[in-house]
Parts: C-alpha cells; structure tokens; sequence
C-alpha cells in the first residue's frame, strides 16, 4: 500500500500540476490569439 | 419448458442477478421518471435487465460473443465509442465565454482536485493504483472520460464507475450546493463580478482547438486522443463552412453513441462482477470526488483573493468542473438566492468550459503517468 500511496501523491503532484501548466499556457496562448487577431481587423 | 426451468432455477440460485435487475429498473425509473441522464441510464438500465437473465444471449450466443459483448469490445475495448461522443461534445462547446476571459481556464485546473484527493483516499483503502485511479477520474465529472480511463487501465469497477460518473453528473444541481455553501460565507457568495469580455475573432475561435491540440500533445501525449476528438468538433463548430456535419455530430452521432454505449457498458453490470461491497466504496468515493471538485475550485478562488483588489465570487472556482453547463446554472442560482441582482453566469460558464478542457487533460496527465 505504502509503494501505491507514494504513487497516488506523485499522481497528485505531477497530474494537477501538470493541469495547471497546460491551462496557464493555454491562457498564454488565448491572450496571444486576442493580441494577433483582433475582431475589429474581420 | 426446460429452458424456462433451467432460467428460473438459474435465478433462485443466484439472487444476485434479481438485485441486479432491480438495480436496472431504478436506472430506468431515474432516467425516466425524475429526467437524470435519460440517454445513458434508460440503456443501461434495460441492458442490466439482459445480461443478468441466466445464459442471456445477449453475452454470448451458441458458443460465440452475442450482440452485447461484440458491442462491447468494438466499442469500448478499442475505446472508440467515448472518442466518438467527443466529437458531439466538442460540436456543442463554445470557447467564446472562456477567449474573452481566458483567466478563468485556471479555475478548470482548480476544480480537479477532487481526482486526485479520491486517488490518494482509494490508496490508502487498499485499492491498487490503476482501479484507484479509475475511481478519482469519476471526479473529472466527464463520463466518456472516465469511460476512456478506466478501460485504458483495465480497471474490473468499470461498471461502477460509469454509473456513478453519469448519476452523480445529473446530480450535481443537488450535490455542488451543498459543497459549495459549506466552504463560503453568506457575504462571499454575495461577491459581485462585473463582466468585460472582449469581443473574440472568429479566427481566434478557429485557431483555438489546433492549438490546443497542439500544445497538448506536446505537454500530455496520452491526452491527444481525448483532446484531439474534442477539439475536431469544436472546429466543425467554429470554421463555418461544415456546419451540416457540426449539427450531425452534436445530434445523430452523440444520440446514436450514447444508445450503443449504454447497452454495452451494462456488460459489466453482471451481478457477479458488480455485486461487491468494493463497488459501494468505488460509488462512495466517486461521490466525495465531486464534493471535493467544488472545495478544491472554491478554495483557490479564496487564494487567489487574498492577492486581489477585485474580488472573486469563489463560487466561480466550483462551475470548474466538467459538467456543462449544469454547474454554472447552479453557481448562478446560489448567486441570485444570496442576491436577485448578481450575475456571474458569464464567469462561471467560462469556468465551466475550462473544467471541460482540464478533466480531458487529467485523463490523459493520469494515463501517462500510469501507462
């Protein structure tokens, strides 16, 4: 169990982690997509 | 009169198969009569009914697979079917909400937590760590996610884990409420936001699930067939020239999936497999995953406040679950019960959207880090 749980906090660490790495470089690239193509250029 | 012998005997000596079909007609009488989840548990209920009468055919049928388990393998086993359902999903989402105020994508990520709290509770209640796994993604709130997860790590609770993702999705206007308030004082729930959004190209909108997969795959590649059958929808969607197939995928495909998925997953509604007091636990912890969901995003919002001059409604924090746009309906209700006049169904549907990007991510953080 004790090798399982070490596991299960990896998982913590590095899974929900790793969610917030891709949502804060998808939020990056919203605001680069809003800078690049403005809807007033449409 | 011999097979009707052999059929009824065949039941007495395993009653399980009896609570079995019982358990099959609350399935239908929850999605017929109180409306939860009507697509999935309708199916699924009646298909409980089959695969639990004695030699059913439906299992298998003169020595070979019967219609089910064919089902059953072609579409599930290859995973196919949650993929397809993708595409339906992904039609109907729109990112404009969540373009135009892209800070709320962190809120998603947030609102994960309950996967990951039930994966460490499952581990520490003996469950080996692929079926614990399988357990926390209930949390993702995102059936056709779950689905993917627990079949990809051969998880024996998939039975389970499907009804519990579907019922307690359909049971969120209860479950987030009660979450919710026991985190947040009555003046934080009164917090008013005001609403800004920036006008979003329809280039942007485009772009947006290419890039998306891109960045992705790049990050988590055991995300790309979540992410990737999501996002090609939401670009049938948003390029403007498909939109025949845009409204197939988001009717016929997702109506004609849901039907077929239903009747297969009930192959591991079986009395033998799904009768044990494991699978109580697996449901009970799927349940504690949702609530945590709602702690673990309402919980940030409050972080994220200590640093901020405009507050948060932390409420915002909980709408990022998968479960859309159902939880943003709820975040918005327990606004107006605090306040008639305080609208945050924008932000909170923006959070909602994120959840549903950031349960697909989790899936596939979880499989790449398992498989």
């Amino acid at each position: 169990m004790s090798e399982n749980l070490v596991i299960a906090v990896e998982i913590l660490g590095l899974g929900w982690g790793g969610i917030f790495l891709v949502m804060f470089v998808i939020y990056l690239v919203s605001l680069v997509l809003s800078r690049m193509f403005p809807p007033e250029n449409e | 009169m011999e097979v009707l012998i052999e059929g009824v005997m065949g039941l007495a000596a395993e009653p399980g198969r009896i609570v079995m079909m019982v358990i099959g007609c609350i399935l239908m009488y929850l999605g017929i009569k109180k409306e939860y989840e009507p697509t999935l548990l309708v199916p699924m209920g009646l298909g409980t009914i089959l695969v639990n009468i004695p030699n059913s055919g439906v299992l298998s049928t003169g020595g070979a697979d019967g219609p089910f388990q064919v089902l059953f393998n072609m579409g599930i086993e290859t995973e196919l079917f949650p993929l397809l359902l993708f595409i339906g999903i992904g039609a109907m989402i729109d990112f404009g909400p969540l373009l135009s105020n892209p800070f709320l994508l962190l809120f998603g990520a947030a609102a994960q937590f309950g996967i990951f709290f039930v994966i460490i509770v499952a581990t520490l209640l003996g469950f080996d760590i692929a079926d614990a796994a399988s357990t926390g993604i209930i949390a993702a709130a995102d059936g056709p996610t779950s689905i993917f997860v627990a079949n990809s790590l051969g998880s024996k609770y998939m039975g389970a884990i499907m009804v519990a993702a579907y019922s307690y999705m359909a049971l969120v206007p209860i479950i987030q409420p009660i979450a919710v308030k026991a985190v947040t004082t009555k003046k934080e729930r009164r917090i008013r936001m005001t609403y800004n959004p920036r006008a979003v190209s329809k280039t942007a909108k485009i772009l947006f699930p290419v890039i998306i997969c891109v960045v992705a795959g790049l990050v988590a590649p055991d995300s790309l067939p979540l992410v990737g059958f999501l996002m090609f929808g939401n670009l049938l969607r948003e390029c403007g020239v498909l939109n025949n197939l845009s409204n197939t995928a988001q009717n016929e495909l997702v109506n004609l999936i849901s039907i077929l998925l239903g009747l297969c997953v009930s192959v591991r509604m079986q009395a033998g497999e799904f009768l044990q007091v494991d699978t109580l636990i697996v449901m009970a912890l799927g349940l504690v995953g949702f609530v945590m969901d709602s702690v673990g995003g309402v919980m940030f919002a409050k972080l994220l406040n200590l640093f901020r001059k405009e507050k948060i409604n932390p409420m915002i924090g909980a709408a990022g679950i998968s479960a859309f746009p159902m939880s943003s309906r709820v975040i918005q209700k327990l606004a107006t019960e605090e306040d008639p006049q305080n609208f945050i169904l924008m932000q909170a549907a923006g959070a909602n959207v994120a959840g549903q990007i950031a349960s697909v991510v989790a899936g596939g953080l979880i499989l790449g880090l398992l498989l």
